[in-house]
């Protein structure tokens, strides 16, 4: 009885893991910047928030993260594929400017990939 | 800007104010703003300081709505990272007084554990004991560990799994096990009444210390950004109402006129309106001799006045400078992905939940098919694969050797553009080099002057007659002349004869000055000149005929000099395994006659600006990897073209914006620095991939219980704690090594070196 419990605990708690960060849907927290509105991003405690940020095609973009981790981890935002990075000052506001990109899902993330995110450009 | 309120003194610099009238509106104007407590406008300085919490961008729009206009000064570069630093300190105390508590309880316990071996819950009087230190060591969790338990949660609320998800996991399951083991012992056979608490605690303890090293370690990797910075001076001396007054750098505008004293840095850039000095201008370009300059001249935010006093105007404020933008370059190279990485990327998106189920398969196993007691090799095991399981050092294998490695090329005058332009530059086998200014000077100069009577009479004549002419041979004679301190005199009749040469009358004699086909033109025996002649062709040099009143006087010899240092670094760039091709629109026998001297064996001569792009396209379809290097004026799209461009001297601002390595020094040596550079940078990373790979393949087996049969023993959670705490600081420990990196040939001062 006592090892089926454990087993079944086991198998769940597998499933459980691939299902919630991999299979099931991601309800990120997705907010859209228009042309002149200031959207902060909260770096704080391994997570962006929001983490899913949607932005217009073809202009130029000004993020706005508002650092609250003094954890080396979150010193750094990278955006990759814009070839764009910033040092996040702790508790402070750090502008990170964006240039103009092609419609397309671009990720954000600190140095280690903890820290996770995505641009969403349309 | 931030919209968020801001407590401390806000500065903003003030637009349209002109008299005591306007400082009246607009101080009346912020007083109506909530949240500011006092705001105060300097007129000379057309600034306004404003206290209180109040947003930036509120004051703004009371400025606005005034009738003038307000932008926030913001800190400048060098005090934000004074405040980094400080926060940073911070951090490293408090992370060491977590450590510190933690262990303070998890050492005496294991301590216990050790001599006594009395870690079992056997009694009512046990069940009590362990029950208080499992409180303890719940409140030493909470006190210094509590970040890892919301972070974990919070990444869990987002579908994602961090490193605090393990910590949290892994010190969470020994704890909770420990606590069913004192609160119902009964339930569990007596062989598995164990209690871990010193383990929960000697992790987070240790995690803790290894997160203090981390800090201290890591900030070492930015020393090169750090010494830039300090090439900034905080204050600046400006001329106001006549009058000079320091006043904070934010503040210059451009077109200020600021005073600096001998010994004192430049401030912002500029050009000089009165006086003269030396600057030493090697932070920035390297070249080690301090440049004269006099009214006219440029002058660079940054760079060392040496012994005179300078009044210039601001030209290039803030962000503008090229300082300013050379540190955000390396800023942002230092932060770029490195394609290597790619692999340690994906693994690192799906590493921790993996990491967990492998944890509970490890830990099924043990249960399932493990020996006696099954139930305590089964939390053991769970914890250890959790714990010692390590991402950081995956994570930060490559981000701290490119932080290192482009800071490290920073300080030898090695602008490197990204990550990816540093890994190829590691694998590239032909260097093509322009020759005008790459290998050569690039401004033609009087070598030889020979003649049958007086040398300098025949100079100062030929100087006079070539003053007229727009050639760029022309100017070489003429510089050649004023050197000597020659008078020009006037000239009468000149003409400049296509493909010929000149001839013109000076005080009275007609003189020619002209090539070979000049002097039978006009019927004039060269006698035994062409021999001497084509000896000075065969070293690169352009030869010409002097005649003098019908009588041939001599022959002079102009040449674009080679570089000094040149030589040793095409001989340099050979011996790393590139193969040097040399570009030139000179003709063939001059390009032939400066590869002869420097060893070069490939030659592209009369070339068109555009044949050198096509030339760098055809090495590449032959499967060669392409560097090259130019001054980035006419040979841009050759620099864009290649596999690698760099561009040297840093002349432009276009070469900066266009080449993947720029060099800040005039020197070839640059490209030999930044291909060893790259090298060492690119083995650096490897040695971290290679050390965070093999740690995590064998690490989470051995935690798994894999040596078991072996050793009779599973790894502790207390040294899978150790093993992890201590992998990442290895990593960036290892990085931190590569700022002892010197070039193979000490050719110059670097870029900030000599602070």
């Amino acid at each position: 009885m006592e090892s089926l419990l454990i087993n079944l605990s086991g198998l769940a708690a597998i499933a459980l893991t691939l299902w919630w960060f991999w299979l099931a849907p991601k309800r990120n927290t997705l907010q859209a910047v228009g042309a002149d509105e200031k959207l902060e991003i909260l770096v704080k405690d391994g997570v962006y928030e929001p983490d899913r940020i949607c932005v217009p095609a073809g202009t130029e973009t000004v993020l706005h993260f508002r650092r609250e981790d003094a954890s080396p981890c979150a010193e750094w935002v990278l955006f990759p594929d814009l070839e764009v990075s910033a040092q996040l000052a702790v508790d402070q506001v750090t502008d990170v400017t964006l240039p103009a990109a092609d419609a397309g899902e671009y990720p954000f993330h600190c140095q280690m990939q903890m820290y996770r995110g995505a641009l969403v450009v349309e | 800007m931030s919209d968020t309120p801001s407590a401390s003194p806000q500065t903003f610099r003030l637009r349209g104010v002109s008299c005591a009238g306007c400082v009246r509106k607009i101080e009346a104007a912020l007083s109506d703003v909530a949240g500011v407590e006092e705001a105060r406008v300097n007129l000379g300085d057309k600034t306004l300081v404003v206290d209180g919490e109040v947003a930036a961008e509120d004051c703004v729009e009371a400025v606005e709505s005034a009738g003038y206009g307000a932008e926030l000064v913001q800190a400048n570069a060098r005090e934000l990272r004074d405040q980094q630093r400080e926060e940073e300190q911070d951090h490293y105390r408090q992370l060491l007084w977590r450590a510190g508590i933690a262990l303070g309880l998890g050492v005496p316990l294991m301590a216990w554990g050790l001599i006594t071996g009395e870690m079992g819950v056997n009694s009512p009087f046990q069940q009590m004991a362990w029950g208080a230190v499992g409180l303890l060591t719940l409140a030493v969790l909470v006190l210094c560990g509590g970040h890892f338990y919301t972070g974990a949660w919070r990444a869990l609320r987002h579908h994602s799994a961090t490193m605090d998800t393990l910590v949290a996991l892994g010190t969470g399951a020994a704890w909770l096990f420990s606590m069913l083991v004192v609160v119902l012992p009964q339930v569990l056979p007596e062989s598995a009444r164990h209690v871990y608490f010193e383990a929960s605690a000697m992790i987070i303890g240790l995690i803790n210390l290894g997160q203090a090293m981390e800090v201290r370690a890591r900030g070492k990797t930015s020393a090169a950004v750090e010494k830039l910075l300090e090439l900034q001076d905080p204050t600046a001396r400006v001329l106001r109402d006549g009058e000079e007054v320091d006043i904070p750098i934010e503040q210059v505008q451009t077109g200020d006129r600021l005073r600096v004293r001998p010994g004192e840095k430049i401030p912002v850039d500029g050009r000089v309106i009165e006086g003269e000095s030396l600057v030493d201008e090697s932070m920035l370009t390297g070249e080690p001799v301090p440049v004269k300059k006099a009214e006219g001249d440029g002058l660079s935010a940054g760079t060392l006045n040496k012994n005179g006093s300078l009044l210039f105007e601001a030209e290039k404020v803030g962000a503008d400078t090229r300082l300013s933008q050379i540190i955000e370059m390396v800023k942002n190279a230092q932060s770029s992905r490195v394609p290597i990485a790619r692999l340690a990327d994906t693994i690192s998106a799906i590493f921790v939940p993996t990491v967990m189920i492998i944890a509970v398969v490890a830990a099924l196993v043990w249960y399932n098919w493990g020996p006696d007691p099954q139930i305590a090799h089964m939390l053991v095991v769970l914890t250890s694969v959790l714990i010692i399981a390590c991402p950081c050092a995956l994570g930060l294998a490559t981000p701290m050797s490119v932080m290192v490695g482009v800071g490290k090329g920073a300080e030898n005058g090695v602008l490197v553009r990204n990550g990816k332009a540093l890994q190829q530059a590691t694998d590239l086998d032909t260097l093509v080099v322009d020759k005008t200014g790459t290998l050569t000077e690039g401004a033609p100069k009087l070598t030889d002057i020979d003649s049958t009577g007086d040398t300098d009479e025949l100079l100062q004549q030929l100087a006079s007659l070539e003053s007229q002419s727009e050639h760029p041979l022309a100017e070489a004679i003429v510089a050649a002349a004023k050197q000597k301190n020659l008078s020009l005199s006037a000239v009468n009749g000149f003409q400049a004869i296509t493909a010929h040469g000149v001839s013109g009358e000076i005080d009275g004699k007609k003189i020619l000055l002209g090539n070979r086909k000049l002097m039978q033109r006009e019927s004039i025996d060269t006698g035994d000149w062409p021999a001497k002649a084509e000896a000075l062709a065969e070293q690169g040099r352009t030869a010409m005929y002097a005649a003098v009143d019908g009588a041939l006087a001599g022959i002079i010899a102009v040449a674009d000099p080679i570089r000094e240092d040149a030589k040793v670094a095409v001989n340099r760039l050979q011996q790393l395994g590139l193969r040097i091709e040399m570009l030139t629109g000179d003709n063939r026998a001059t390009a032939d006659a400066v590869a002869k001297q420097l060893g070069i064996e490939h030659v592209h001569a009369d070339l068109l600006p555009e044949d050198k792009e096509r030339i760098v396209a055809d090495l590449q379809k032959g499967g060669a990897k392409v560097g090259m290097a130019g001054d980035g004026i006419n040979d841009a799209p050759a620099l864009a073209r290649a596999d690698v461009g760099f561009a040297i001297g840093a002349g432009t601002d276009v070469a900066i914006e266009s080449a993947d390595v720029t060099l800040m020094r005039s020197s070839l040596h640059g490209v030999a620095d930044a291909v060893e550079l790259s090298r060492a940078t690119l083995r650096n990373i490897k040695q971290n991939l290679f050390g965070a790979f093999v740690y995590n393949t064998l690490g989470i087996p051995i935690a798994a219980g894999v040596l078991y049969p072996i050793t009779g023993m599973l790894l502790s959670p207390v040294i899978a704690g150790a093993a992890m705490a201590f992998s990442s600081v290895t990593v960036v420990s290892n990085a931190n090594r590569l700022r002892f990196f010197k070039p193979s040939h000490d050719s110059g001062n670097g870029n900030g070196g000599e602070q």
